[in-house]
């Protein structure tokens, strides 16, 4: 799969930028309109945003967190399989000392019967989520997360 | 009897012909919801819906499923062994009820081979439509795969029937994509089946925002189709809306039955369908068959045709893109990645890296698909390319609803005028 390893961003960053936003999708989820949005939406919160697309391999992502060190890696899934790929990738990502502390959050439709429970909800946090958006939730919750991220706080409306 | 001949049958009987998007990990209950959909009261087709790992090739995460009993949104066609799916179609699949194999992969050989193994012989997808909205694979190499993939089904003995393709090229990104550039895609990726010598195939088109000018479009759809597809029997294909689908049970039997609407009265063969559930997770077997016999009875209370000029503004633009590309390159695969590569072909919001991203569409007060920005697409002399305002979130969000606002809207007030008239 060497040639899927390749990222949409042209050059990597190598100064660590703390108003950088990574926004991602997972492995094999291929919605890429819940990213288009939320590329507009960071950016607005006052981040600079890398979109890294659909269907990103778990190493692509790592590669681009360890390159990039975001202010925050925003994981969006919308095929039901976000619950299974959001547990493997998050414990991948905290494997890594440098990635430990760097919020990460995921919403979408993560579930394929639904809303997840607040069983699912909690394994998902537990595993190293800084927090959970379900699909039912909006974009106002995310909006305050985003704002308590010290990088573009100053631009986000109380 | 084949796919094909199935559907030809029915829609010289006047019946048109409904398919779900269906797919379930287990066989016994996918078999359980082929056979609802034959059972379902309305001339249908079963779909067996991939898993979204097959179609990324990681088997491993299908095995690991699996194994440990994890929820898969499809059925792993390529890990489940060829005597399984055999036993899983076994009475069911026949010349009264063929099966088609739905998948969404840009690297798709191994579940063509598991297809054919299985004794299917009809699938859809294409090297545009199943690389660039919903891959990172580079869009040269899924025209080598799919262009491969024609070779092994062509290769393979099919006894019920010539092998069957579909282009899913009608249906770039779901929504918010012009017409014109839908209806391109899907003729170029028919031709492109049709020269590795496929004969069976059907064109798709996504119902999009306006009524008229998804009836344009398929009349130009047609008119492509006939004048380059000379010695192939095709049908065309519409899907019921694939953007954002109404929340309300009613909003979105209403949006499904004007997509029945525009399948009858532009002549269309097949139409798959959506159902309730589209908004809120993957729907249950029941939800299907209620969609399949809504769509089915829908269908039947059309009886007009629609009046469209055969040279109108849809089939204008598709002409100049498809003239484009068959312009760049005698060899059609290489013709689609350079054109891709100038731009003369750009799929507005898609994020591939092997798509300009230089046009942008935009939706007029009357629900009609236009051109924001034309980039370097050869449309500067067939449209006038407007400035819409500048594109933020919320004027994002607002496009993507237009049609699930429009159609919860009309549900929602109906209860309303119920309580105020009725009593």
């Amino acid at each position: 799969m060497t040639e899927e390893l390749r990222a949409y961003g042209a050059g990597v960053v190598t100064e660590p930028s703390r108003r950088t936003v990574i926004v991602s999708s997972m492995a094999s989820d291929s919605h890429t309109w819940n990213l288009v949005y939320l590329e507009l939406l960071v950016s607005e919160l006052g981040f600079d945003v890398v979109n890294l697309g659909a269907c990103v391999p778990d190493e692509l992502l790592e590669s681009e967190c360890l390159s990039r060190r975001p202010s925050m890696l925003v994981l969006s899934s919308v095929n039901g399989h976000g619950h299974q790929d959001g547990l493997r990738v998050i414990q991948r990502v905290r494997a890594f000392p440098e990635l430990r502390a760097m919020p990460v959050v995921i919403g979408g439709k993560l579930g394929v019967g639904g809303p997840l429970t607040a069983e699912e909800t909690a394994q998902l946090l537990l595993a190293g989520f800084d927090a959970v958006f379900d699909d039912q939730q909006g974009a106002a919750s995310f909006r305050r997360f985003a704002a308590t991220l010290s990088a573009g706080a100053t631009q986000v409306e109380a | 009897m084949s796919f094909e001949e199935f559907v030809a049958r029915c829609h010289a009987a006047g019946e048109l012909v409904v398919q779900p998007r269906m797919g379930f990990a287990d066989p016994a209950v996918m078999r359980a919801g082929l056979a609802a959909t034959k059972a379902a009261a309305a001339a249908t087709v079963g779909t067996v819906t991939l898993d979204s790992y097959t179609r990324v090739c990681d088997t491993a995460s299908v095995a690991h499923a699996l194994r440990n009993g994890i929820a898969l949104n499809g059925y792993p066609i390529v890990n489940h062994p060829p005597e399984v799916t055999r036993g899983m179609l076994d009475g069911l699949e026949g010349p009264d009820f063929p099966v088609q194999v739905r998948h969404g992969s840009a690297r798709p050989a191994d579940i063509f081979r598991a297809m054919i193994a299985a004794g299917l012989h009809a699938t859809e997808g294409g090297p545009v439509s199943y690389c660039l909205p919903y891959s990172r694979t580079p869009l040269d190499e899924s025209v080598r795969n799919w262009a491969h993939c024609c070779d092994l089904l062509l290769d393979a003995e099919h006894p019920a029937g010539r092998p069957h393709l579909e282009t899913f090229g009608g249906c770039m990104m779901g929504q918010l994509c012009p017409p014109s550039e839908l209806v391109a895609l899907s003729v170029l990726e028919a031709l492109f089946f049709y020269r590795r010598g496929v004969r069976s195939i059907s064109v798709s088109y996504a119902q999009q925002t306006n009524m008229t000018q998804d009836q344009e479009a398929v009349s130009a759809l047609r008119r492509l189709c006939a004048a380059l597809l000379p010695e192939a029997t095709w049908h065309v294909v519409i899907y019921a809306y694939m953007g954002l689908f109404p929340r309300t049970s009613e909003g979105a039997r209403g949006l499904l039955g004007t997509a029945a609407e525009l399948a009858v009265s532009t002549g269309s063969e097949r139409l798959i369908v959506k159902t309730t559930a589209e908004a809120h997770r993957i729907p249950t077997v029941a939800e299907n068959v209620a969609a399949l016999e809504h769509a089915g009875a829908s269908a039947r209370s059309v009886t007009g045709k629609a009046v469209v000029d055969d040279d109108n503004q849809v089939y204008r633009e598709a002409y100049a893109l498809v003239d484009a590309v068959l312009n760049s390159h005698a060899d059609l695969g290489r013709a689609i990645v350079v054109a891709f590569k100038r731009g003369l072909l750009d799929v507005p919001y898609c994020l591939h890296p092997d798509n300009a991203g230089q046009a942008r569409s935009y939706l007029d007060p009357a629900g009609r698909l236009g051109w924001a920005e034309l980039g370097s697409l050869p449309l500067h002399r067939v449209v006038e390319s407007r400035h819409a305002d500048r594109i933020t979130s919320s004027t994002l969000m607002s496009a993507l609803s237009h049609v699930q606002n429009a159609y919860d809207a009309e549900a929602l007030e109906q209860p309303m005028r119920a309580i105020g008239g009725e009593s």
